[in-house]
């Protein structure tokens, strides 16, 4: 939706395909094919699909630019941009400490973050539920480029130490029943009480849609910070998608 | 197989053309004849040596490929699992070419990313690429890392 929003602020016209019911893939087109149709009728593409790469692929078979708007558990590189810039209207974001909440094995905009903060010498805190922890081959890929990761199981014990808190959605469908969801998902809830001597700048954010995670009463306090970073969607892919046509 | 000196163990025969990998990593030969594609079905005439003595490397595993020469895309894979792997170019019984394994930048094709998610699994028209790096394997479409202890699992 903020794609489209932005692409009308810009002046321009979106083709949205919402469903795969509405294209070809129903009819066994591949995607590579999708993008080679969709390549005659736009001058970009934006692409959210369910598999790793798939960006990656259309970039292959496109003649017009395409944008990763996420690909199935891998990368979300334009929430990564907008949540930088969320930050960086705060504070710089040398140095700082981040906590990434939630999970993190699936969760792409952790991992395009992760990897994005890697280059501002930021100190990396996860808060993950056992299973759902930062991929191996990510953790390696940040430490080797020197970011310190320090790995925790419970967001108490960091809370006051950060910057930053970014909590990610913990899908219902990465556990066996309903009854351990809930143990962990209550576990990883944010509530005002977690607030208790925390740095007076402490952002929290959360690349949205929550489900849970935090709790309604957080929006009050100053500091949530989600709705300004989802707001901050638009004009950031507004630049993306001027840079990529211009 | 003949055995010319029962004191000097078994040796294989000499192949009048094809293609000999010698100094392969013990134990690493069948892997080596994955990466190649060469299967029990396919129709090589092959002989495979494991764990034979070597004065360099202790021990060493030794393929011969009769009627086959191999390409140069098909030596360097075999650097992946091989790396001090040496190929012989064998034409009427004499060393034709001799040359090392060199580790290739990007592989295409030889290895199935173990990401379920990954793209490449899927009937889409490409093949799966990875990065060679010196801790293993780097899809370049969805960033899964292959460890190289874990290489030979994934071959295609």
């Amino acid at each position: 939706m903020s794609f489209a929003t932005a692409m009308a602020r810009l002046g321009g016209d979106s083709i949205s395909v919402d469903s795969v019911e509405a294209s070809s893939i129903v009819k066994g087109e591949t995607l590579a094919d999708t993008i080679r149709v969709v390549s005659g009728y736009a001058d970009a593409i934006v692409l959210r699909h369910p598999k790793e790469g798939a960006a990656r692929l259309a970039s292959e078979f496109a003649t017009v630019p395409v944008i990763n708007a996420g690909d199935g558990a891998g990368q979300h590189p334009s929430q990564t941009l907008l949540d930088l810039y969320t930050i960086r209207q705060s504070m710089p974001i040398d140095g700082i400490h981040v906590g990434l909440l939630g999970d993190l094995r699936y969760g792409r905009t952790a991992h395009s973050l992760a990897l994005a903060l890697s280059l501002y010498g930021v100190t990396l805190h996860t808060i993950a539920p056992r299973g759902l922890e930062m991929p191996e081959s990510i953790t390696l890929e940040l430490r080797e480029r020197g970011m310190e990761v320090i790995e925790h199981t419970d967001v108490e014990e960091v809370i006051r130490d950060l910057d930053v808190l970014y909590v990610t959605r913990i899908q219902r469908e990465r556990f066996p029943d309903s009854a351990s969801y809930y143990d962990v998902a209550s576990s990883y809830r944010i509530t005002p009480d977690l607030f208790t001597g925390v740095r007076d700048h402490l952002m929290i954010l959360h690349p949205l849609p929550r489900a849970g995670e935090i709790d309604p009463a957080v929006d009050r306090t100053p500091y949530a910070r989600y709705f300004e970073q989802a707001k901050n969607g638009v004009p950031v892919r507004m630049a993306l998608l001027h840079e990529v046509m211009k | 197989m003949t055995r010319k000196d029962p004191s000097g163990g078994l040796i294989i025969s000499p192949i009048k053309n094809g293609t000999v990998i010698d100094h392969i990593t013990a134990g690493e030969a069948l892997n080596v004849l994955r990466i190649l594609g060469i299967t029990g079905s396919t129709h090589e005439c092959l002989s495979v040596a494991t764990n034979v003595r070597s004065k360099r490397m202790r021990k060493k595993d030794i393929v011969k490929i009769e009627n086959r020469e191999l390409r140069t895309e098909e030596v360097d894979r075999i650097a992946l699992l091989a790396p001090h792997a040496k190929i012989n170019i064998i034409r009427d019984y004499q060393v034709a070419e001799k040359k090392g394994v060199e580790t290739p930048r990007v592989l295409k094709g030889v290895v199935r990313c173990p990401n379920p998610g990954c793209i490449t699994n899927t009937n889409e028209p490409v093949e799966s690429t990875f990065e060679v790096l010196p801790k293993g394997l780097h899809c370049l479409y969805c960033d899964w890392l292959i460890k190289k202890k874990d290489i030979p699992n994934h071959i295609i």
